[in-house]
């Protein structure tokens, strides 16, 4: 098969930040061509520029400190960066566009779905308002909304994650443009609707023959939908190339260490099986609803967070509790931990009632069960030093001063960081820096049962896997009892000894890892697995290293 | 510490705020010195226009309007700070136990605030001391009592948000008491907006003063700034000046401490300099 | 049907609210009445020495003063449920009557303001955010910080020294020339023409308030996913502006004027003495003047009143503006 033409050229586009950012270039001499009929998939972690370089193909910078600075554009002939306002307003939504990682702030609350979309076509061609209507009706449903009347009339903020996104892809093809760039559409959804957005926006490419610039920070997406693959660095284009080249025989370092870094989607070895082990944590017949707002409401929105829950974690053993958002898996977390009071049910951990226990006995026993809370960002208070922060659990159970202090500095060194943190803010640390303090404040209490809340979901993959091997290092050399909280299939297969599969606040399925992983016996975990993107690759790739 | 003197000073406007609270409260402190004698003493003809024998004229009693400017500085600033104090030492109490308790405690104390803010505050203001008869004590009794319902409302915001965050969920987690995780994590995370609203309630308690004093409800032994525009509005046709000069003075004295609030503002809420 | 039936509740609700919150005025009344100087009677009476001593006798009677304190609140609650709120002698009418007849005034000069405020606050922080940093911002910025230190009382004072007595462009005080006897359109425009300075003074203080919370909005507004989103769909700058950014924009400013009324009706207490305009304000200076603690109350209570339902009516409006608020 002949490679079709470019259709869009970047040449050795150079994009300037301000004079306070921490680099010179958020995009460096990156050179980059788009085919018709295809996929292209730039992938980078954070801080890349893959970000910046897409929205500069359509001059959408969000600031403007961050600017092109050198290299051309070309499309159809013309250099982008040099055309008049006027020009890059006709070809946005007309012949090149672009949708958003989160639809609900990429949407605006106040208009309805339809009257956005419309808008889309007005601004570009005349047509009748009755045209027009049915023009969006008629996209709605090529994109698989049910019931598009009531899509168009309603709000934002009145349909589901899934469904948002879906308009703003009818929204954006409504033209019919040549090129769609999509900048990380699916990272905020679940991962069975993500699944079903990433196969409509595969047929949409075939359908129309379009060229699809998809920007994206996930493999297993990229195995899932890329016909050519780029790999971006600290602004810098590190490697280019077919899809099955890069996934299979990377060359540069970059690209190898990324793709290590990725976990396979198959549980890994099995450590032993804790038969006979004693107790660590037992919970049985949990129960959490939420009244919904408004006692107006027909039939009182009540949502079952968690129904009937029931977990075991023995000595030394990691139990992951898996689900989407909303099926309670974290609800069931804070209740464990008590930050949030069950509506009923038993928690025991070790000999004691923990779910039972009261103001004073309660604050003197939580230390037994801590937290490693997802958000780096969020799970430490800014205005403590870090060495206070960790010392600051044992000092309020008896520990003095210095007692606690050198506990902080011990713990501080096992999670791999210099002594001399303890005197830092949070600020001054990145992503999974904060997280490896937050482990070390979690330990700081010697707890019996460690509940690791999603610890690893805000951080970019390399980074994800240096903090899971830390955490695998320390259960082993603690013997500690863990509750793993995720909604990634791969992480979990790497870190738990057993799996429990949430759904709408139940337990659907609950067994050892290999056996969840290899014969799911519910259809909700068989569904849960399948849309795992980039699946065939991962089993390739672990077929290869078994035959290795 | 210094961080925060850098980033104050680099606000020019703020600075020159602070350089005119700073006059204003000087002179309100050395008022005995410079005055000795009461501003309510009659020293000359009335009705001297300003810039003759005595610095800002006289007014329709023959008083020096340049003391009476002085000592009525020194009740202006007293009662912004006294009232205010009151009312953010309430307003925080309130907010911060509705925010971080929630549940019945904050539905009962936000109807509370709720009913304190619908009333219409300056009609109350002067209904108290119509009652009460106006005397210093209750004048900041009545501006505290209608200033606190904001002070509470943002308190409550912030704790409402701040309790959810999972550095203070960690705290619970560790076993904290809630005084303890209140007073040394929750509290130094929302100081900055106290502070800042803070001084923006001071100017707005000035303004209340001074518009209950132009009614006449001021205490009738201290001097105050609008106390002295009420009196002179009758012979506001020929002794303009007798209105005006203090109600420079009071425009001065407010817009400072909004100046300065601004800066507080900017100064503890760097913006981080984002793309 | 079910929407209709939501907000039937919802307002059912909010009413109760402010019953509640009446309620306790009406106590709060209560109680001042008893703790201000002489005899609740007295008071009641108006004036100390203006009312007949037969109706004197009959108000002791009425009110029961030997009686105890809660069934004299209980009858007190019946007088205000009825609106009976006393009667003034020195204005020769009940004070229900004086104060429904001096409310016109006082809501002329609100809505004024309110109008005038809103829509320059919505102007000009529109303004200042599109020419962010430069010379119009900085300037509106200035003028702003001026306008909201500026005591409302002393603007008025100021401006008639300007307008009235110096240039002679506006009448002094008052709300028309009575001596005149103007009918129909002439009425209106010298009544519109009394109107300008007690408007524009108090106008000030909110104008530049708005104008602030506007700018901000602005920003914050333009800082916001779903701009980038019509940009990508080709619209032009003004398009975006006044499709988009301008109502979300704008409801965070309405929010605030709502909850300004209050303060609005004090502030009017200040104008309308300063400018003799005939309003339930200079009533109410009036009555501070004369000691007339009782038409004082009933001017708190009618007030409050109407606070109660201009909340509500504000609530209501922005389930309408804002989709995303839900009638809970």
């Amino acid at each position: 098969m002949t490679p079709e033409p470019d259709l869009l050229s970047i040449e050795r586009l150079t994009v300037d930040l301000p004079s306070w950012a921490d680099r010179r270039h958020a995009v460096e001499d990156v050179s980059l061509a788009l085919r018709r009929n295809e996929i292209l998939c730039v992938v980078g972690e954070s801080g890349s520029g893959k970000s910046v370089m897409a929205r500069s193909i359509l001059r959408l910078s969000t600031s403007r400190h961050v600017q092109p600075s050198a290299g051309r554009i070309l499309y159809a002939g013309e250099d982008l960066l040099e055309a008049s306002a006027e020009r890059m307003r006709a070809l946005r939504g007309s012949r090149i566009a672009m949708i958003f990682q989160e639809p609900m702030t990429a949407l605006n609350p106040v208009l309805t779905i339809g009257r956005q979309i419309e808008e889309a076509i007005a601004v570009h061609v005349k047509r009748s308002p009755r045209e027009r209507r049915q023009q969006v009706l008629d996209m709605l449903a090529a994109v698989q909304l049910p019931d598009p009347e009531r899509i168009h009339a309603s709000y934002p903020h009145r349909i589901s994650g899934g469904q948002r996104q879906r308009a703003m892809i009818a929204m954006a093809l409504i033209l019919e443009p040549d090129i769609l760039i999509a900048d990380e559409p699916t990272t905020a959804l679940d991962v069975t609707t993500q699944a079903q957005v990433l196969a409509l926006i595969r047929e949409m490419q075939q359908k129309r023959r379009m060229a699809v610039l998809f920007i994206t920070h996930d493999f297993g997406v990229v195995a899932e939908i890329a016909d050519r693959i780029a790999v971006m660095q600290h602004g810098r284009l590190v490697e280019h190339g077919a899809a099955q080249d890069i996934l299979e025989r990377p060359q540069h370092a970059y690209t190898r260490s990324l793709l290590a870094a990725v976990p396979d989607l198959a549980p890994a070895p099995a450590r032993h099986d804790f038969i006979g082990a004693a107790t660590a944590l037992k919970v049985s017949g949990l129960q959490k609803s939420y009244r919904g707002k408004g006692l107006f409401r027909a039939a009182a929105r009540v949502v079952h967070a968690a129904k009937d829950v029931a977990v075991e974690i023995r000595r030394g053993e990691t139990v992951g509790i898996v689900g989407e958002s909303g099926s309670g898996k974290s609800t069931v977390a804070r209740c464990i931990a008590r930050l949030v009071e069950p509506d009923a049910g038993e928690i025991r951990v070790g000999e004691v009632d923990f779910g039972r226990l009261a103001s004073r006995a309660l604050r003197e026993n939580r230390k037994r069960i801590q937290t490693v809370f997802q958000d780096p960002y969020g799970s430490l208070d800014p205005r403590q030093s870090v060495g206070s922060l960790i010392a600051e659990g044992p000092m309020i159970h008896g520990a003095s001063a210095e007692a606690a202090r050198r506990r902080a500095l011990e713990l501080l060194a096992l999670v791999g960081l210099d002594a001399r943190s303890a005197d830092r803010f949070p600020h001054e640390f990145s992503g999974g820096q904060r997280q490896r303090i937050g482990l070390a404040r979690a330990l700081a209490l010697d707890p019996d049962v460690l509940i690791a809340d999603e610890p690893v979901s805000a951080l970019d993959v390399s980074v994800q896997a240096q903090v899971l091997r830390l955490l695998a290092e320390i259960r082993e050399r603690l013997g500690l009892s863990v509750l793993f909280i995720t909604h990634d299939l791969r992480v979990a297969g790497q870190v738990c000894d057993s799996i429990a599969v949430m759904r709408h606040g139940e337990i659907v399925e609950f067994g050892r890892t290999e056996t969840v992983f290899n014969a799911p016996s519910h259809p909700y975990t068989r569904t849960l697995f399948a849309a795992v993107p980039g699946r065939a690759w991962s089993q390739r790739r672990a077929a290869a290293r078994e035959s290795s | 510490m210094r961080a925060f003197l850098s980033r104050f000073v680099r606000h020019r406007p703020a600075v020159l705020g602070l350089v005119i609270l700073l006059m204003v409260t000087a002179f309100a402190l050395l008022a005995p010195l410079i005055h000795p004698a009461s501003p309510f003493g009659l020293v000359g003809r009335p009705f001297q226009p300003p810039f003759g024998e005595y610095l800002f004229g006289t007014d329709q009693l023959g008083r020096d309007l340049a003391a009476a400017l002085l000592y009525g500085a020194r009740t202006t600033l007293l009662i912004g700070l006294i009232a205010t104090t009151i009312a953010v030492l309430v307003g925080v109490t309130i907010g911060g136990l509705a925010g971080y308790y929630g549940g019945r405690l904050d539905a009962a104390l936000m109807r509370l605030t709720e009913i304190f803010q619908t009333i219409p505050f300056f009609l109350f203001a002067i209904l108290l001391l119509a009652v009460l008869t106006p005397s210093i004590v209750n004048v900041i009794i009545a501006i505290a009592v209608v200033s606190w319902p904001p002070m509470a409302r943002l308190v409550r915001g912030d704790f409402l948000a701040m309790r959810d965050r999972e550095f203070v969920l960690a705290c619970v987690s560790m076993g904290m008491s809630n005084a303890r995780i209140i007073l040394r994590h929750i509290l130094p995370n929302t100081l900055s907006s106290i502070i800042v609203t803070a001084s923006l309630m001071v100017a707005t308690a000035i303004l209340i003063e001074s518009s209950l004093s132009f009614l006449g409800l001021s205490d009738p032994n201290v001097m105050s700034w609008g106390f002295i525009i009420g009196a002179g509005r009758t012979a506001i046709r020929t002794a303009w000046w007798v209105c005006a000069i203090p109600g420079i003075a009071i425009l001065l004295t407010v817009m400072s401490i909004n100046l300065v609030g601004e800066g507080l503002n900017d100064a503890l809420n760097p913006r981080l300099r984002t793309l | 049907m079910g929407g209709l039936n939501r907000g039937l509740r919802y307002v059912a609700r909010r009413l109760a609210l402010g019953v509640v919150t009446i309620l306790v005025i009406v106590v709060l009344n209560f109680v001042l009445l008893h703790l201000a100087p002489g005899d609740a009677a007295d008071v009641l009476a108006g004036e100390a020495g203006a009312a007949t001593p037969s109706y004197m006798i009959q108000l002791r009677q009425k009110f029961g003063l030997d009686q105890p304190a809660y069934v004299q609140l209980g009858a007190y609650l019946k007088r205000v449920a009825t609106f009976d709120l006393g009667y003034s002698f020195r204005h020769g009418m009940s004070v229900t009557d004086l104060i429904l007849g001096r409310l016109g005034p006082t809501l002329l000069l609100m809505l004024t303001v309110f109008a005038i405020s809103v829509g320059s606050g919505i102007a000009l922080g529109t303004v200042a955010a599109r020419n962010l940093n430069r010379w119009p911002d900085h300037m509106l910025s200035m003028l702003a910080i001026l306008a909201y230190a500026t005591p409302v009382f002393w603007a008025g004072l100021m401006a008639i020294v300007v307008f009235s007595i110096k240039l002679g462009w506006f009448p002094t005080s008052g709300m028309e020339q009575i001596a005149a006897f103007n009918e129909g359109w002439a009425r209106v425009a010298d009544i519109a023409h009394h109107l300008v300075l007690p408007a524009l003074t108090l106008s000030l203080f909110y104008i530049a308030l708005y104008t602030r919370l506007m700018r901000a909005s602005v920003l914050d507004q333009y800082a916001m996913d779903y701009v980038t989103t019509a940009r990508a769909k080709g619209l032009t700058e003004r398009q975006i502006a006044r499709r988009h950014v301008l109502r979300n924009a704008a409801l965070p400013v309405l929010t605030m004027a709502g909850v300004q009324f209050g303060g609005l009706l004090g502030g009017a207490v200040v104008v309308e003495t300063v400018f003799g305009w005939p309003g339930l304000g200079l009533l109410a200076y009036e009555s501070l003047f004369a000691r007339d603690i009782n038409l004082l109350l009933g001017i708190f209570f009618i007030s409050a009143c109407l606070v109660v339902v201009v909340n509500l009516l504000v609530d209501l409006s922005y389930s309408l503006l804002d989709p995303r608020i839900e009638l809970t």
